[in-house]
């Protein structure tokens, strides 16, 4: 439908519109009119994806100058891959009314692994490794060694890009990975390079979080792009962990042994160099005197990771006298990494401020700030001198030159602590040196600095006051929707004790309770018993997980759930959870139904959804609190109190609600869904818990579902599905939960004479 | 007797039959005996009528065989070779051997048929009733039986079932129970041992391997229940335990599944993440590989392997079909089938996806297929979803008829207010107790209420009988109205003989069965049958009309 948002004519590739789509536009537009930045929150499949993308396409068109990019974040890769067909088929929609494609070009980006169409790179299945392979075709000076040496192997692809790539602009229209990857292999063009190319032109770039937020990768790949941008950050409740992420490291053992044995191979190789080639030693060493920021560091091909730093942190000093010599460098290396090693050998917890670090650093091995400071770019400098093609094994000591950089930049917002056990494993030694950001805020600044509109959404931001304190920006629009629907289609329930009258919470005191589990074991059975297709269960932890399944396998609960349905459990390897989940869906499929057991945090909470018969039941057993005792999280609560008074237990709370919120909110999709939320705590039906989750959950949460045995929720649940089995019409949908053109028409106009 | 076309399978001289010595003969198609000296058979069976063979025990003095003739007859052939006991029991299993041979094949033939039958009555009582009462009463003949009534048994018979899958309980289900002296029972049936059978290949093949060379059943399923790998939450030890090396089958295809990878890219969580960052970067403490290790842990590994392996269990035999499909095709078009995989698995990614972002609500349904579904109609949903509920039944008003009879009502209430008298007596005390007395049970005006509790007062075994009458006389009823109208001369006969089968069924069975209601029950005979012979009266009808329209053309 073509409907007009506040003056603005939008196409909606739809038929009908749900009413908060249409009140989602026009904050949203509101937004994109004051220029600023904005925090939505729509419920879960309500469709928030073609909403943005169809309102910001149509205020491109309308105002090309003052918005001339949308930059589409997201988490994963299927997500991604979703956000790209929607908007496919909103071009389309456009074709379909107007009879002319957009003017427009949509792509994605994605990483080398998931782009590369190289017979041989793109067999491999690791990330980096496709990384280093392909930087080991398409250096710089590999590819100038192949000019004088046949037989140096170079990426035809590349070579192909490198030629007439960049000359012309791709064609209108919108590119997914597969047929961006169509796109070059039809014309020998390496795809990853030209979406690297075609970002800076395209009107709207599709990409992952890391791309904007990491500077390490945003600085490489994001540097150029214009600020008259929209910058979306989807599915964003968790921005805050992965600013902090980007901006944290940490070395082990491992990392300490692999730099060694680094520094080893680099100073044989400078050693060869020094009698081969002085000259090219030499070279970089006056590059370096004068202060000539690599001119080759332009070429894109040459760097994988840029600057750990945020750009306006990066001196523009030249590089300090005592790191210019390649043999000077790697000492003074040798001696951080000895450092480090020393420090590594601790027998209880330290922890101290960068500042203290610098001055113990300073105080051991003489190693001053400023050229820790340019230890990362120098080592990549020095890494391209000498020609390494290889970059994998050098993982480590980039690892170790990042550190030295982080540490000698940042002095608030960080810490540093080392732990020379798990606190899970307190006889294994197995020392870590955590260097931490505590501020959220850090990484995500130059993003709001630079852009014009930054707007963060997510089915679950309650509550939303508290992400403008953490990431420290001020919204102009901040607005939560809830959910019209023609029939409650979402039942959340609080099952506070079990048919014995039991409390159940996952409390630390109850938590190994024999009874509690028996409980917890009873009202899985039951919900088994009694929904059909699809049952989610979440766990606050994996060791809770593991703990309570063991249990149940001796209490029995296991044998009676599995005459039920089929039992599948997430693990820690990723690749056996896939497989589970995998066969999890047919076991839905094929109408047998199934129990999938799964952890609050985990990746099957983050990024599988449940849509439909795939998840009719979810069950939330306790509430997912972060792991209390971990002194990262200890001293980032420090901290937020320090800065921005938020209180710890406030924290806490908001974290752990928004991941049950996130968990549960993973079985709806759409208005025709159903599902049936359960949270199995006592400790839910407190008002400072109820009260944290997102308004589209509390306003089906009624008072009387709000302290229920497994009985009573049992009897709830059986009359309620019943009721969703009845047939379901569009015509019970009209004018509640769904509108046509009219009737939106109609409500704006006794909306504006109401005004009046 | 002998015919020339018949070939003697086998001769052996020397056998006594009732004190007269002669020779036996096995012929293709009988055994025959004959006297010695005389050239005509005086014993001859068909292959197809001897019901079976018996011989004497070991160690007796006469060696003899017995036939034993599907009519009850028996003949006994005693052997008597004069070289002793050895030839003689040399001689009678010579005969025992090529019998046992001969005889399934003669057996087969006649009894295929006749087994199926039996089969297909004793697992349906109904059909099974129905053959008593209209065959075994002789109202309609065996075969018109069978070519009509069982039709649908029989054809039931040909589709091919519905393969069942495996209950995901099954190792659950079997109970163990104390032997009562420090020992476990398990108990399994073959079903069970299907079930393991069909999801654990590896035990099936331990199975074949092992049983019956090298040890009993009940020693592998012995081993099978001490094993790990019926006790999930027991390690594998390295011991030479049977079922160790199924758990590493088992394990090692599981890892070459994992390692193939998932097609589906919206489950596939290993790719989910976008970035190519090396270990060290963030704040997340990951596992180290290769640490595996409590015992729950390889408990869980146990559980989904067990629903994995449950499922595989009842989609192999789907794709072993489509198996070899591809096997044809590839071995055609081996030269397509390098580009296709890769294509597939595209198109496969964008459906998935494509299903995944559009919302059939918001599209226009332009498919009309939705209609011709069949709805539930529900006039009262309530109803539906409650039960009912007392009071539930009361019809429901529109509210300008509500308004109507409310005002009736009052108005009739007025009318006796108004018409009250201050004498409260309306009926007097006699005739009120009268009417009490006619109202309760057994009084005049209570009658009809009989009817109601017939089901009370007639005997179960009678209720029953009534019960098979119905089912017998609406099976004849059936076929006599399909017959209607009756447009091929075959129909045409089919309706006479459907009335005399029913004329049959009215004489011999339904009024002996009134002859003895009156008999036993009398106040209740009529009210029993009369709905039957409401039918057959209806029935009656309809022939006698239709015969009248005919006779007149």
């Amino acid at each position: 439908m073509r409907l007009s948002v506040d003056g603005l004519i939008v196409y909606f590739p739809y038929e009908y519109i749900y009413p908060e789509q249409y009140s989602y536009m026009c904050e949203l537009k509101r937004a994109l009119d004051a220029k600023g930045h904005c925090l939505l929150e729509m419920p879960s499949g309500t469709g928030k994806t073609t909403t943005l993308l169809s309102l910001v396409v149509a205020y491109m068109l309308e105002h090309p100058h003052d918005v001339r990019k949308l930059i589409y974040c997201s988490r994963t890769v299927p997500e991604i891959e979703k956000v790209i067909e929607e908007l496919k088929k909103l071009f389309e929609y456009y074709e379909k009314l107007d009879s002319i494609y957009p003017r427009l070009i949509g792509l994605v980006l994605s990483s080398r692994k998931n782009m590369c169409v190289h017979p041989q790179v793109s067999k491999e299945r690791e990330g980096k490794i496709v990384d280093s392979k392909c930087h080991a075709l398409t250096a710089s000076y590999v590819r100038e060694r192949h000019n004088y040496d046949e037989t140096t192997p170079i990426c035809q692809y590349y070579e192909g890009f490198d030629m007439d790539g960049k000359e012309n602009n791709i064609p209108y229209g919108v590119y997914s990975i597969d047929d961006l990857k169509q796109y070059g292999k039809d014309r020998n063009w390496c795809p990853y390079f030209l979406a690297r190319f075609a970002i800076i032109h395209a009107n709207i770039v599709v990409y992952s979080y890391h791309y904007l937020l990491d500077p390490k990768i945003a600085d490489v790949v994001s540097k150029e792009l214009c600020k008259e941008a929209v910058v979306i950050f989807d599915e964003a409740h968790n921005i805050d962990n992965v600013c902090i992420d980007s901006m944290s490291v940490k070395i082990n053992r491992r990392i300490i042994e692999g730099s060694t044995a680094n520094l080893g191979l680099l100073e044989k190789t400078v050693a060869e160099m020094r009698e081969d080639d002085v000259k090219r030693l030499q070279e970089e060493y006056q590059r370096l005197v004068d202060g000539l920021r690599d001119a080759s560091v332009a070429r894109e091909t040459d760097v994988i990771l840029a600057n750990p730093i945020l750009p306006d942190e990066i001196l523009s000093d030249v590089v300090p006298g005592n790191i210019r010599n390649a043999e000077h460098f790697l000492s003074f290396l040798r001696r951080f990494v000895e450092y480090l090693k020393t420090r590594l050998r601790v027998q209880h917890v330290v922890q101290e401020s960068p500042a203290a670090f610098l001055k113990d650093v300073q105080l051991k091995v003489c190693i001053e700030r400023k050229p820790l400071r340019f230890c990362a770019e120098r080592l990549a400098s020095l890494l391209k001198t000498l020609e390494i093609s290889d970059l994998t094994n050098f993982g480590p000591l980039v690892l170790v030159t990042h550190l030295a950089t982080l540490v000698s930049t940042y002095t608030k917002g960080f810490t540093i602590i080392v732990e020379p056990f798990e606190d899970k494993a307190p006889t294994v030694s197995n020392p870590i040196l955590h260097f931490s950001c505590l501020d959220s805020s850090i990484a995500i600044k130059p993003v709001f600095d630079r852009f014009q509109t930054v707007v963060i959404t997510s089915g679950t931001l309650s509550p939303m006051d508290m992400y403008p304190k953490i990431l420290n920006f001020h919204p102009v629009i901040m607005s939560s929707f809830t959910m019209t629907l023609a029939r409650p289609c979402l039942l959340p329930m609080i099952v506070s004790k079990g048919n014995d009258q039991v409390a159940i919470s996952s409390k630390f005191e109850t938590r190994e309770d024999i009874a509690v589990i028996r409980n917890y074991g009873q009202l899985l059975v039951e919900v088994a018993a009694n929904v059909p297709d699809g049952i989610v269960c979440f766990f606050t932890s994996y060791l809770y997980l593991e703990a309570v399944v063991a249990s149940w396998y001796d209490q029995g609960v296991i044998d009676s759930l599995q005459r039920y349905k089929l039992l599948f459990i997430e693990t820690q390897d990723s690749a056996e959870t896939s497989f589970a989940l995998m066969y999890y869906i047919k076991a839905c499929e094929s109408g047998r139904g199934a129990v999938l057991l799964s952890v609050a945090r985990g990746k099957v909470s983050e990024g599988v959804d449940f849509d439909h018969h795939l998840g009719r039941a979810v069950l939330m057993f306790g509430i997912p609190y972060v792991y209390t005792q971990s002194r990262r999280l200890k001293a980032r609560l420090d901290y937020l109190r320090d800065q921005f008074q938020i209180r710890e237990n406030d924290f806490l709370t908001f974290d752990a609600m928004r991941h049950a919120a996130q968990c549960v909110g993973r079985a709806i999709r759409g208005k025709t869904d159903y599902g049936i939320m359960i949270f199995a705590d006592k400790r839910f039906a407190r008002a400072d818990k109820r009260s944290k989750l997102p308004k589209w959950i509390q306003e089906h949460l009624k008072d009387s579902l709000c302290n229920l045995s497994t009985e009573e929720a049992i009897q709830i649940l059986k009359r309620w599905l019943r009721q969703m089995a009845q047939p379901f019409t569009r015509e019970d949908q009209l004018g509640v939960s769904l509108l046509t053109l009219e009737q939106l028409e109609k409500l704006e106009s006794s909306k504006s004479v109401k005004q009046s | 007797m002998t015919t020339s076309s018949e070939e003697i399978l086998l001769q052996v001289p020397h056998v006594r039959y009732k004190k007269g010595d002669g020779t036996l003969y096995l012929m293709d198609q009988r055994i025959a005996w004959m006297m010695e000296n005389r050239d005509t058979v005086s014993i001859s069976h068909h292959y197809s009528d001897i019901k079976t063979q018996k011989i004497s025990p070991e160690g007796k003095a006469k060696v003899q065989l017995q036939v034993v003739l599907h009519n009850g007859v028996s003949s006994t052939f005693h052997f008597i070779n004069r070289n002793g006991t050895q030839a003689q029991a040399a001689d009678r299993d010579r005969v025992k051997e090529l019998l046992q041979t001969l005889l399934p094949k003669f057996k087969r033939k006649v009894d295929r048929e006749l087994e199926e039958k039996n089969r297909l009555l004793s697992s349906n009582p109904a059909l099974l009733q129905l053959y008593k009462d209209l065959v075994m009463t002789e109202i309609v003949t065996s075969e018109e039986f069978w070519a009509q009534h069982a039709s649908q048994y029989t054809k039931a018979q040909n589709t091919q079932p519905q393969e069942i899958g495996v209950s995901g309980a099954f190792l659950a289900d079997i109970k163990p129970q104390t032997d009562g002296c420090n020992g476990l029972k398990y108990n399994i049936t073959a079903d069970i041992i299907e079930s393991i059978f069909k999801t654990y290949p590896a035990v099936k093949k331990k199975y074949i391997e092992h049983v019956p060379s090298k040890m009993s059943e009940a020693q592998f399923w012995t081993k099978f229940f001490q094993s790990h790998y019926f006790h999930r939450d027991r390690k594998y030890a390295e011991s030479k335990d049977l079922f160790t090396e199924c758990g590493k089958i088992d394990d090692q295809e599981m890892k070459r599944d994992i390692q193939d990878g998932v097609k589906d890219p919206l489950v596939d969580i290993t790719s989910f993440e976008d970035k190519s960052l090396d270990e060290g970067y963030g704040t997340e403490v990951e596992k180290l590989p290769g640490t595996f290790g409590t015992v729950s842990q390889a408990m869980i590994k146990r559980f989904n392997q067990h629903s994995i392996m449950v499922l595989k269990a009842s989609k192999n035999k789907t794709d072993q079909t489509s198996d070899q499909n591809g096997l044809q095709e590839s071995s055609t078009s081996a030269k397509v089938k390098d580009s296709r995989p890769e294509g597939d698995e595209h198109l496969n990614k964008k459906l998935r996806i494509q299903e995944k972002i559009t919302y059939e609500d918001l599209e226009i349904s332009n498919d009309k297929s939705d209609n011709s579904k069949i709805q539930l109609n529900l006039s009262k949903v309530e109803r539906y979803l409650h039960g009912p509920m007392p009071g539930g039944n009361v019809e429901q008003f529109s509210p300008n008829e509500a308004a109507i009879l409310t005002r009736a009502v009052l108005q009739e209430t007025k009318q006796w207010q108004n018409s009250r008298q201050p004498s409260n007596i309306l009926v007097n005390p006699a005739a009120a107790v009268g009417a009490l007395g006619e109202l309760s049970p057994g009084g005049a005006l209570m009658r009809g209420f009989q009817e109601q509790s017939l089901a009370q007062l007639v005997p179960a075994d009678i209720e029953k009988e009534v019960r098979h009458l119905y089912l017998s006389l609406c099976e004849l009823l059936s076929h006599f109205w399909k017959c209607f109208p009756p447009t091929t001369p075959q129909l045409e006969q089919k309706i006479v003989k459907m009335h005399e089968a029913i004329q049959r069924f009215h004489a011999a069975k339904l009024k002996p069965f009134e002859d003895k209601l009156i008999r036993e029950l009398s106040p209740l005979s009529h009210h029993l049958t009369k709905h039957l012979n409401q039918l057959l009266n209806a029935s009656y009808q309809k022939f006698n009309n239709w015969q009248k329209i005919k006779n007149i053309r």
